[in-house]
């Protein structure tokens, strides 16, 4: 679907961030290959997000480098959306770089289609529920040229049968218009559910202590066993399992 | 076990269920109940009728003399002689004009002011304790400068007016902008909208609720200060009026005067609320 998929690039070398002394990321390397689906999952403040903001470009590291090609796009928690736009004027927004408007058109009721909100195509976001909201998010994501989504926690607002959903609905979106994805989330089940790959980070400053490849098709269901077999991993991973997390250092760590 | 248990529970549980808009059953766009609008007329009408009725009740009981208080009838009748003639219709389109003027100049000025310095925090640091100092004159302390700066006519009220909403408007402005949320300008960032597109399709929609409310709040200070602008320099205009009935010792056409300020600027300010009801800005008054 995208034309220049080929371009998509992604690329963390040795990076390290810090704000003032307090250090996030420390010597950080990631490759985010063509099309893949990478999850980031780790306890909560330990630089997800700072992640996601280094790849998107929106902060610079303190050392290393980050190299990015084609097009990137940020899906966020909540209020992504213009509030001033509509549905269909939100979506036009990532339908900017393309020039004919008639093929423009055709391309937004593609995307009304695809995220079954035809009739709500003048409505404005306040009008609409979070999964509907998070919905259009996507369409706007996916819409035109983009290769790259950043997906910070975009469901974990969401309340939880809306979030199973939404899962299911970033699957066949992603089915239609292929695009490499980083997403980043504290749902292990949705770390198994969606990823390629799955990265559990450190507590702060963030590193990678265990990387996780599921090769299930998708969608996956909560109950496939690969999607149980690798929460149980992460769960490990995050002391979490068995008696883990019982014991006072581990509930003092996660504060 | 568990697998035929599941298999078992009726299929509408599952989450599979991706005909329709998957939630659509908890969407929005919400119902409103209100009353009629005739019925929601009815609590303000009956309050303004008792006002009447007590002024009418104490001047016919006697309980203020006559030359203290003005009766409902004498206001009435004065009225009707001013419309006669024509001072009234006069009046109202000189303070209109007025007004009009020096609220379209602020506006002006002072929105693009303010988001110039919403967007940039040192000259936000640099200008606002200016800013605020001018906003604490009152506007009556300049009526000396009005005078002497722009003599008699329409200046000196049109200048008396701009000094009371030039600095509210632009203060209002800049705090908005600068509380915008960073998330819009980093979406902006995402879907390249930069320079002139960023200011006209992300900045500015974005604090246009904030402006609206500003510019009401704006009209209601150009409307009271009409009354003390009009009071130098003109030979005209509702406030001009009030000065003159009080010269004549006429307070029912001074009277007469302030029911057609009050009115009016209750008029005015239910059409400016109309902007709120824009589509594009119904979201900042729904959160």
């Amino acid at each position: 679907m995208s034309v220049n998929q080929s371009t998509s690039r992604l690329e963390v070398e040795d990076v390290s961030h810090a704000y003032g002394a307090v250090s996030v990321i420390e010597h950080l390397n990631l490759v985010v290959g063509e099309g893949e689906f990478l999850v980031l999952v780790g306890p909560s403040g330990c630089g997800k997000t700072t992640l996601l903001s280094l790849l998107s470009g929106h902060i610079t590291p303190s050392s290393g480098a980050v190299t990015r090609s084609g097009v990137i796009r940020t899906v966020y928690q909540h209020d992504g959306l213009f509030p001033w736009l509509t549905v269909t004027e939100n979506i036009e927004m990532g339908l900017r770089s393309i020039v004919d408007p008639s093929e423009r058109r055709m391309e937004l009721g593609e995307l009304l289609d695809l995220i079954h909100l035809g009739s709500f195509a003048d409505h404005y976001p306040h009008q609409l529920s979070g999964g509907m909201r998070q919905r259009v998010e996507l369409a706007r994501a996916l819409a035109g040229d983009s290769d790259i989504l950043l997906m910070d926690e975009p469901f974990s607002a969401l309340d939880y049968q809306t979030r199973l959903r939404m899962r299911r609905e970033l699957v066949r979106l992603l089915d239609k218009r292929p695009r490499t994805v980083v997403f980043v989330t504290h749902d292990i089940e949705e770390a198994a559910q969606l990823a390629d790959r799955v990265l559990v980070l450190s507590q702060r400053p963030a590193t990678v202590c265990r990387q996780l490849i599921i090769d299930a098709p998708r969608p996956r269901d909560l109950t496939n066993p690969d999607v149980i077999e690798a929460t149980e991993a992460i769960l490990e991973e995050l002391g979490l399992s068995g008696d883990g997390g019982l014991d006072d250092e581990s509930l003092i760590a996660t504060g | 076990m568990v697998k035929s248990e599941l298999k078992a529970e009726p299929p509408s549980t599952s989450a599979g269920n991706r005909s329709l808009p998957a939630d659509s059953s908890t969407s929005a766009a919400p119902t409103s109940k209100k009353p009629s609008p005739v019925l929601s007329l009815l609590p303000p009408g009956a309050v303004i009728l008792s006002f009447f009725l007590i002024w009418y009740l104490v001047c016919r009981l006697h309980m203020v003399a006559e030359y203290n208080l003005p009766s409902p009838y004498t206001v009435w009748v004065a009225g009707l002689d001013e419309i006669k003639a024509g001072h009234l219709a006069n009046d109202i389109v000189a303070s209109l004009f007025r007004v009009a003027i020096a609220f379209t100049i602020s506006t002006v000025f002072g929105v693009p002011a303010g988001l110039a310095l919403g967007q940039n925090a040192a000259a936000r640091t640099a200008f606002v304790p200016m800013l605020n100092f001018f906003r604490f004159i009152s506007p009556l302390a300049w009526i000396p400068f009005a005078i002497l700066w722009f003599h008699i006519g329409d200046k000196p009220a049109v200048f008396l007016i701009f000094m009371a909403t030039f600095f509210p408007i632009t203060l209002a402005t800049m705090a908005a902008v600068a509380n915008i949320p960073s998330i819009y300008f980093r979406v902006a960032r995402d879907y390249n909208y930069t320079g002139i597109d960023l200011l006209t399709k992300v900045t500015f929609p974005a604090v246009m609720p904030q402006i609206i409310t500003s510019l009401r709040v704006a009209f209601g200070i150009a409307w009271v200060v009409i009354v003390a602008a009009e009071m130098v320099g003109c030979q005209d205009g509702l406030g001009y009026g009030i000065w003159d009935a009080r010269n004549g010792l006429r307070l029912d056409i001074a009277v007469c005067y302030m029911v057609v300020i009050g009115s009016l600027g209750m008029i005015f300010d239910r059409l400016l609320a109309q902007l709120s009801k824009l589509p594009s800005v119904r979201w900042g008054y729904e959160r």
